[in-house]
């Protein structure tokens, strides 16, 4: 190409932009460095810089392939870039222009993980207070999982061994792809609406990130996170964490395990009704024994069993009472007769019939004992009281 | 209501339990106590063996409460 001998700056720049573009190892680069001023425009179109130790690198990144990013672009991350590197005319400035950024080192979706994990876990999602307690006898359980994939298969086989009495509510969705996340978060809100469940199992089988990628997204983990309903999560295996498992109220490290969380164990319960029961006979027959040796230790007592004892104490008394009574009586009569006899003595001294016994007689007239001869004069009748029989007499003979 | 009342009578045969072997009510409580906890003990026992396998679907169970409240 023939140069003017004066260019215009429109011209110069143009010509270093062809020159630029025309070169093929300009139009595909790979390149490593850090972010700094980073700009994200309203238009979706992000400005920044590229820098390393002694240069730096103006950079956009167009809306389109911004978008594809799956981590936020942070200053001082770094990144890895590929893009091409062209001229913006207008202020003559060279840049690089992005198709593709990664994180340097750990991966995209590990730093994406990473970010959402700690932007979440400082809003309080993951925190301990938050967790409910799954319940211990569920009558539904609530499965949000692929419906062809194994682990439906897995926790409807341990649910019907272990409880069938318990039924299992499935929420069919794609567990992997674009569509994924907006459907499990969407079925866990569905089950939550109507209240179709008591214990909610969300998961999957194994996979690599990019299969489990749509549990950890920001959608799933905040409808897991306001769940009502318990939610036990069971993604992947064993060593796979995901946002899910932080936000959920129980993490289980695989869909079996989890059904077994979320159900009891029928046999268990039945053990443990049978022996409830034999506790209760056992404390029911302990008691009645317990009434029957109470009852029998009173019958046994002597007021109960011999109860005309208490009345030999008083017999007795009575007895001894009595025989006082008697004593007392024979020496009372005793001695009154002691002092009674003296006196039937005197008074049998006295008697009059005493004297008739010794000879004399009682002269009596007319009912009257005669003491003075003058009382009778001669021919008068007289009787005589003699100690044996009367006489009646003539009287004879008076002398003074 | 069922998923209550099973947790509800497990509750209230271990309140049983407790008062049955801690001995200290009247023989007549104890024996009324001793037909309630063998009540619920049953209500369980049944409510265990009830095979409730069916897989059913979300969708089938929001129709229904939709057709309910319609009604």
């Amino acid at each position: 190409m023939k140069l003017p001998a004066v260019l215009t700056v429109s011209q110069l720049n143009t010509y270093i932009k062809l020159l630029l573009d025309g070169d093929a190892h300009l139009s595909n680069v790979y390149v490593a460095g850090e972010l700094s001023n980073f700009k994200e425009h309203s238009s979706g179109h992000c400005y920044f810089t590229l820098k390393d130790e002694n240069a730096t690198l103006k950079a956009v990144m167009f809306r389109s392939a911004a978008q594809k990013i799956r981590f936020k672009p942070e200053n001082g991350l770094r990144v890895i870039t590929r893009g091409r590197v062209s001229v913006y005319e207008r202020d003559g400035q060279y840049q690089l222009y992005v198709d593709d950024m990664q994180p340097d080192g750990i991966g995209a979706l590990n730093l994406a993980f990473e970010q959402l994990k700690q932007k979440l876990n400082a809003e309080g999602l993951f925190a301990p207070e938050r967790k409910k307690p799954v319940p211990k006898f569920p009558q539904r359980v609530g499965v949000v999982t692929s419906p062809t994939g194994a682990a439906l298969r897995d926790i409807v086989n341990v649910i019907t061994r272990r409880f069938p009495a318990a039924q299992i509510v499935l929420c069919p969705v794609q567990v992997q792809g674009e569509q994924a996340a907006g459907q499990i978060a969407g079925a866990i809100r569905r089950f939550n609406k109507g209240a179709f469940a008591d214990v909610l199992i969300v998961g999957r089988g194994g996979g690599s990130i990019e299969d489990l990628w749509a549990f950890n997204e920001e959608i799933v983990a905040r409808a897991v996170a306001v769940s009502e309903i318990p939610v036990i999560s069971a993604v992947g295996h064993e060593t796979d964490y995901t946002i899910c498992d932080f936000a959920a109220d129980l993490r289980a490290p695989t869909p079996s395990a989890a059904a077994e969380l979320a159900v009891p164990s029928r046999i268990q319960q039945k053990e443990y009704l049978k022996n409830i029961s034999v506790r209760c006979s056992e404390a029911v027959r302990g008691k009645i024994l317990l009434q029957r040796q109470i009852i029998k230790h009173l019958s046994d007592s002597p007021a109960l069993s011999s109860p005309l004892a208490a009345l030999d104490a008083h017999r007795q008394r009575l007895d001894g009472l009595s025989a006082q009574l008697t004593v007392f009586t024979q020496d009372s009569v005793r001695s009154k007769r002691s002092c009674f006899m003296p006196l039937l003595g005197k008074l049998d001294a006295l008697s009059p019939l005493r004297v008739l016994a010794r000879g004399y007689a009682i002269a009596t007239r007319g009912g009257k004992a005669l003491l003075d001869s003058k009382q009778v004069s001669p021919g008068s009748e007289v009787e005589l009281k003699l100690s044996k029989g009367t006489l009646t007499c003539l009287v004879e003979n008076v002398i003074d | 209501m069922k998923k209550q009342t099973y947790e509800d009578a497990i509750k209230r045969i271990e309140e049983i339990v407790s008062a049955l072997e801690d001995g200290s009510k009247p023989l007549e409580e104890t024996l009324k106590l001793f037909e309630e906890g063998s009540k619920l003990v049953a209500f369980c026992n049944s409510a265990l063996d009830k095979a409730e396998q069916k897989l059913i679907e979300l969708s089938d169970l929001e129709q229904e409460a939709e057709q309910q409240d319609a009604t």
